[in-house]
Formats: C-alpha cells, structure tokens, sequence
C-alpha cells in the first residue's frame, strides 16, 4: 500500500464517525470471527477475483498477527487467465497462508465431473462436483464466499450463513432466519456451511474498499491491449482454450475485465481504467450490471438459482 | 459494451463521507411497497440499463408497457405464485450522502417472522398504508413490532395520494389515527409523507400536487434522519469472540481480544474489567489489522490488549468496572417464534447470547401477544409461529446482559433446536426474572 494511500485510510480511521465501507468492514470482520471460532474446518474460496481478495484484505484484519485459521481453496478450471493464476501463487506466497488447489481437470480425468459438451463450452458446471470432492476429502464445514446480494435477483434472500445439505445442495426451504448478528452455526454430520461476508456490500462499495485500502489485484481488471474476437456484441479474450473460429476476425483491442472468471466465459468491456480510482469512477457510472458482462447467466435467465441448489459458489 | 467514459472524477472524500442507513419496508399486499422500492432505486439510479431492458421486457410479457419499477424486485412475486417460503430480500442503493440497505419484507403468512428478522437490524423502518385504507390492523402490527424490536424512526409513508385527489385532509386524517396509536407504543420519532409510489410522487421528487404539505421527500428523509446519536457511546461492551495468539517469534507474547464493539467507546489506558471472571486491567492497545488506534466504538470490529496476563476466552466481556452489565440465569423477555413446531415451556433449547452458547427453558409462558388486538392473552399453552409472547426464561450458563430496550447487541437472542439445529426464536431481554 503506498504512503499517501496508507495515511489517508489511517485519517479516515482515527475518526469516530464510521462511514459505510468501514461499517461493512467491521460487519464482515465479524462474521469471519464468528465462523472461524464456530466451526471445525473452515476454508476461504479464493477465485483470483476482487471479491475473494476483499476477503483476503479482511482475514488479515480480523487474525493478524496470527495465521488465517483457515486455507484458501482455490477451484482451478484450467481455463484461468494465466495473469489471475500468478496472482494467487504471489499472493499465497507473500500471505503465508497455504493454498489448496482442486483442479478441475482432474476431476474430469478421474470421472467426477465431465466437459460440457456445449458449442461454447464453459466449465462452469464442472466446477460444483470438483469443489464437493474438494470439500469431502478436506473434511471443510464451512466455506467462505465473496458473493453479493447485489449481484443477482436470486441472492437478494441469500443468508451471511447459507445451509448446505450433505450433498451441497442448497434448500431455499430450509435456509434460518438470521437476525441481528447473532449467526447459528451449527450444523450436523455432513452438513456445511457458505459464508458470505460481503454479502451486504455492492460491486462499488468493493471496488471504494479497493481504493481506500490500496488493495493489489491482478492487472486485468485494468484496461490492456490484447487480441479479442467480438461475438454476439461482446467483447472475447481469445485463448487456448477458446481459440478464433472459422468466419471470425481477431483484432487488438483496449479493454479490462470487470470479472475474473474463465477465459471461455468472461466478455471485456472497452475502458481506459488504468487503478482502482477510475474504476469506482467508472462504476458509479456505469449502465450495465456486472454479471451482464458473464457469457454463462446469459444462458437461462434462471441460471444462477439452479447452479445454486447444486452447489455453485 | 462500452461503458460511460464521461465518469465524474474520483471522489474519495465524499464518499469517505457517506454513512449506512438500515431500513426496513412493511406493508400489506399491493399497498405499493414493490413499485415503492422499484421508485427509489430506479429514481435513484441504482438501476442500470440492462436490469431495466430486463423490466421492460418483463412488463411486456405480462401486457403492460412502459416499466413497471414492481418488477424490479419481483424475485417475491414468483414465489408467491408457487407457494414457496416467503423471505425478506435485501436490497441496496446509494447516493452521495448515504448507502442503504433495504430489507424488504414481505406482508403475508410468516408476516412476523418476516419482519422481525428485517427489524433486527434496523434503523429505520417504512410502514406503507394505501391512502384509500387508512390506518389498518396490518398497519398497527407493522408498528407494533418496529417499537417491539426497537426500531428509533419511523416513516409512515401514505401511498397511492393520487387515487383520493391528493386530498389534504385523507392525509391528515390518517396522521391523527396513526399518532393516536404510536402514543401508546414506544415510538419518538415517526415522519408522515404523501405520495404516489406509482407517478413518483415525494418519493425522490417534490410532488406538484401537495402545496399544503411542507415535509421532506421521502428519499431526502432518508438522507437526513439523524442516526448518530442512536449510537450508545456511553456503556462499552466487548463480547470476546475470538483471542489472537500468533505465538510466533516475532510474536511470542502477543495475546488480542477479537471482536465486534456492542456499545460504548475503548480507549488506551482504559480501566477495563473482564466478565464473568471480574477481572481487572487496562487497555494496552487498540487494533484493526494493523493500525494503531487511540479509541474504537461500536460497531468496529477490534482486536484489544490488556495489561497483566489474564485469562479471558471466547464468550467472556470486557466493559468498564464501574458500567458493567446485568448477570443472570432467569430473565424475563419477549420471544417472537419462527418455526413450525410450536413452543411449549419445559423443553429443552440451545440458546445464543453475544458470543456464548448455553442451553435454556422457558419456565412460564406468561401471556401471548394479540397482535390483531394488542391484547394479552395469559391462557395460552404455547407459542406458535409467528406467535409473540412474554417468556420467563432458565438458562444453564449466566448470560451477561442489558435489557433490551437498552442494547440491542447484549439483550438479544436466539433460541435453536437441539434437534433440527435450526433458529426456532428470537428473544429480547426486559430484565431479571423477579
Ligand atoms: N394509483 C396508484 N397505484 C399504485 C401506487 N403505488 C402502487 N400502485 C399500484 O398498486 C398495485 C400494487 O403495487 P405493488 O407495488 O405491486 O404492491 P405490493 O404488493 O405492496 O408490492 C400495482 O398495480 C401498482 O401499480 C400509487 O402510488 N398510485
């Protein structure tokens, strides 16, 4: 963190009026505390994405000078952006924190998840059965998310502690009401838990929190040039694994990405965003969500809620 | 896709400045509430293009046109229709003075449950009436449980002006029976808005129509209610929920009490005592992650500590020796009940208060709230869901507590299943059992 950006956050501390990020920060601090100490096995799901780093940012506040009670997890489609997986390797490096890595090419290799067979294959889907091995052989029973409510109509009724069957389903029936920051972490054998913390924070409280505390995230979130293809109206990184198709013109554009999901799945938009400044800026002007620019919720509309019965982050 | 480049510049300090505001909505069905919430968000320019594309499409499938801003938190609508649980929904927008969170709650069969839930947190809440109607049972219950849960403000917001000619004297009216009502309940500060959820109406812009009305808009209350003094930063509190012991070279001795300030204000070289052991210290240092501070209050989240080596672990408090709270095993408390299977005094309970888990019972039932009437009803066997009763309650560890009506943080709790493991009630604390 540089040193005008350390002072500023430090300023905005020592004062006893608490604006909303470090209402939100003290809320989210509070929840990891509460899972950390109620359950057995905690892990947090660390994506490479600004959200899982925001939680990052918080587990340090919440344990240091002690080490996380916790690993992070990291689900590894194998499609990542090359830039987002050294990242995590630099990241986990300079934490020491250890770092547990399911990868979902395994998972295919042994058979518990398969390749979707799709024109636009995704690995989406094969990221839930690779994430419940993970879960099962770590004995994990409570697993920290970075997702939103903000981000999608079917999280708006999502729990900060979200109950999860013995087969990583998720019963919208039988979630528990949560009131006041008293949270009921107990569960039975085989049952685990979600965690979402910034369950209460949106895309520019994130991204203000970025700013303010001078957060690192990997470079392209801000805008580069890179070879893209465009389709259907969005802009595609081309890759490996999602390589130009026949008829198709690849051409170098200016652009970032406002997710870090896989290379197949996740559209650029155009943006001279070069810090975590001109995107607040950016975000607060922006006309169009963020799972907008997701090629997979484009799929079905109902596309989030089923994902999450089966056990999608 | 291309997104505004004609962003405003990067504002730190303003929105340093911005503070968290907690509301609550209630009404009944089709008093407006979803074109309401639709109203300030869109109004507000939360909205963004393709959530509104999504709207206008929506609105077209049903046969309307134009948007219908209801539509825009219909995640409730299709559930209804399938009959699945009803469930409060939060929602967010922000302006230059403040970010909300709403909780929406919507007004049906787990109506209690529902809003007690969304109450909880709370600073604020927005009872909506439909001017036609006036005062209702529905609306006397909504206000019943914000004072019950001890929301400090209240908005009655009367909806729907344009369909009774925006007649000043329906409005003054339904003021007077509202205040007739509030008076009797423990509610300081209610505001009254005319509006039209639908044309806009003195929700984010002045109405045209209601010269005679010289009142905020709803959204400019909500910017200026003054919310800092509800804070207490008198009686500090600290339930301990985590203890940091790096127990590292560079840290071999170090030894923080984590957790979230309830109440009050810390400083260093406070005289502080811990409960329930009664010890005596004072405070060393104040952190967050790793910054040093002078004082902390609540709500941060904090790690303290203490001079001297005492033993203090996870669902200890700390508070000053001559503020301390209220230790007991029989307390007398108001329990909303969330669950299917009703409560029946003599069963056994997992209980949780702050940060510690104990077991409890309730040993009396002494009467069950009427909430149609607001009467008591002290026949009562046992409380069903959605049911408010006042409990005698037995717990196995003392809890260190103050009522309620004093701190939300320390005089409430939850009562779970031993069985199921799940929130069956919520509780909150009047006092020792006499
Ligand atoms: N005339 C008029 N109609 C309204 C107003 N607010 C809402 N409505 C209509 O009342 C009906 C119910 O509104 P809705 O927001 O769905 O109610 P909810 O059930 O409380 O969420 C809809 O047909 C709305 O268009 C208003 O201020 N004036």
């Amino acid at each position: 963190m540089d040193d005008t950006l350390h002072h500023n956050s430090m300023q905005e501390r020592l004062n006893l009026r608490i604006n909303h990020l470090r209402a939100l920060e003290a809320e989210a601090i509070h929840v990891m505390r509460e899972v950390a100490a109620e359950f057995e096995r905690p892990a947090l799901l660390f994506s490479g994405g600004k959200d899982s780093i925001v939680m990052v940012r918080l587990a340090e506040i919440a344990f240091r000078p002690a080490r996380f009670p916790f690993p992070l997890v990291h689900v590894d489609t194998g499609h990542n952006f090359p830039e987002v997986l050294t990242f995590r390797d630099e990241l986990a490096a300079k934490l020491g924190e250890r770092l547990v890595v399911a990868s979902v090419q395994e998972a295919i290799d042994q058979g518990l998840a398969a390749e979707d067979p799709g024109p636009e294959p995704s690995r989406n889907r094969a990221q839930i059965p690779t994430l419940l091995h993970a879960i099962e052989t770590h004995g994990f029973d409570a697993l920290f998310g970075g997702a939103r409510r903000d981000e999608e109509k079917a999280r708006a009724k999502e729990r900060m502690l979200s109950f999860r069957d013995a087969f990583g389903q998720w019963d919208p029936r039988n979630q528990r009401p949560e009131l006041w920051s008293l949270y009921n972490g107990k569960i039975r054998t085989g049952e685990h838990i979600r965690a979402f913390p910034l369950s209460n924070w949106t895309e520019l409280d994130v991204w203000q929190y970025i700013a303010l505390e001078g957060i690192d995230i990997p470079s392209i979130y801000f805008s580069h040039e890179r070879e893209i293809v465009m389709r259907r109206g969005l802009i595609c990184p081309i890759s490996d694994f999602f390589p130009v198709r026949e008829g198709e013109t690849s051409e170098r554009k200016t652009v970032r990405f406002r997710t870090v999901g896989d290379m197949t799945t996740t559209a650029g938009v155009e943006s001279p965003a070069r810090t975590a400044e001109d995107i607040v800026a950016e975000v607060a002007a922006a006309r169009t969500s963020e799972r907008g620019a997701r090629l997979d919720d484009k799929t079905s509309e109902a596309a989030m809620e089923d994902r999450k019965k089966e056990g999608y982050f | 896709m291309t997104l505004a480049t004609t962003a405003p510049a990067f504002d730190r300090d303003a929105y340093l400045r911005m503070d968290l505001l907690r509301l609550l909505t209630c009404g009944s069905v089709d008093d407006g509430k979803s074109t309401l919430i639709g109203r300030l968000l869109y109004d507000s320019k939360t909205v963004f293009e393709d959530q509104i594309d999504a709207v206008k499409q929506a609105t077209l499938r049903r046969g309307g046109e134009g948007a219908d801003l209801a539509l825009l938190t219909d995640g409730l609508r299709a559930e209804r229709e399938q009959g699945i649980t009803i469930d409060v929904a939060y929602r967010y927008f922000a302006t230059p003075r403040r970010k909300f969170i709403i909780a929406d709650c919507p007004g049906h069969v787990q109506y209690t449950r529902n809003m007690a839930t969304g109450a909880s947190t709370a600073n604020l809440a927005i009872v909506l009436v439909d001017a036609r109607h006036g005062v209702t049972e529905q609306t006397r219950r909504h206000a019943f449980i914000a004072s019950l849960l001890r929301i400090r403000h209240l908005c009655l917001v009367v909806n729907k002006m344009d369909l009774v000619d925006w007649d000043e004297g329906r409005f003054e009216q339904i003021r007077a029976d509202f205040e007739d009502y509030a008076a009797r309940l423990d509610i300081h500060d209610v505001a009254f808005i005319p509006a039209s959820a639908l044309q806009g109406d003195n929700i984010v812009q002045r109405s045209t129509h209601t010269d005679w009305y010289g009142g905020p808009t709803l959204l400019h209350h909500l910017e200026h209610v003054h919310i800092a003094s509800d804070r207490d930063l008198i009686d500090p509190r600290l339930p301990v929920q985590w203890v940091i012991r790096p127990q590292t070279e560079d840290d071999p001795d170090y030894r923080a009490y984590a957790g979230q300030i309830a109440a009050g204000v810390f400083r260093v070289g406070d005289e502080v005592c811990a409960m329930p052991s009664g010890f005596l210290s004072k405070v060393k240092s104040i952190r967050i992650g790793e910054q040093q501070l002078d004082q902390a209050a609540a709500p941060q989240s904090v790690a303290i500590e203490l001079e001297g080596d005492i033993d203090i672990a996870r669902g200890d408090l700390l508070c000053r020796p001559n503020n301390k709270p209220q230790v007991g095993q029989d307390l007398d408390a108001m329990l909303v009940w969330m669950h299917d299977q009703p409560m029946t005094p003599g069963k056994k309970y997992a209980i949780k208060h702050t940060t510690r888990w104990g077991k409890c019972m309730v040993t009396d039932l002494r009467y069950r709230m009427d909430i149609q009437t607001l009467s008591r009803d002290t026949e009562s066997q046992q409380l069903a869901l959605n049911d408010i009763g006042r409990v005698r309650l037995r717990t196995t560890t003392p809890l260190l507590f103050d009522p309620y009506r004093v701190c939300r943080e320390t005089g409430s709790f939850i009562i779970v299943d031993e069985v199921t493991q799940g929130t069956v009630g919520a509780g909150m604390i009047l006092g020792e059992a006499d």
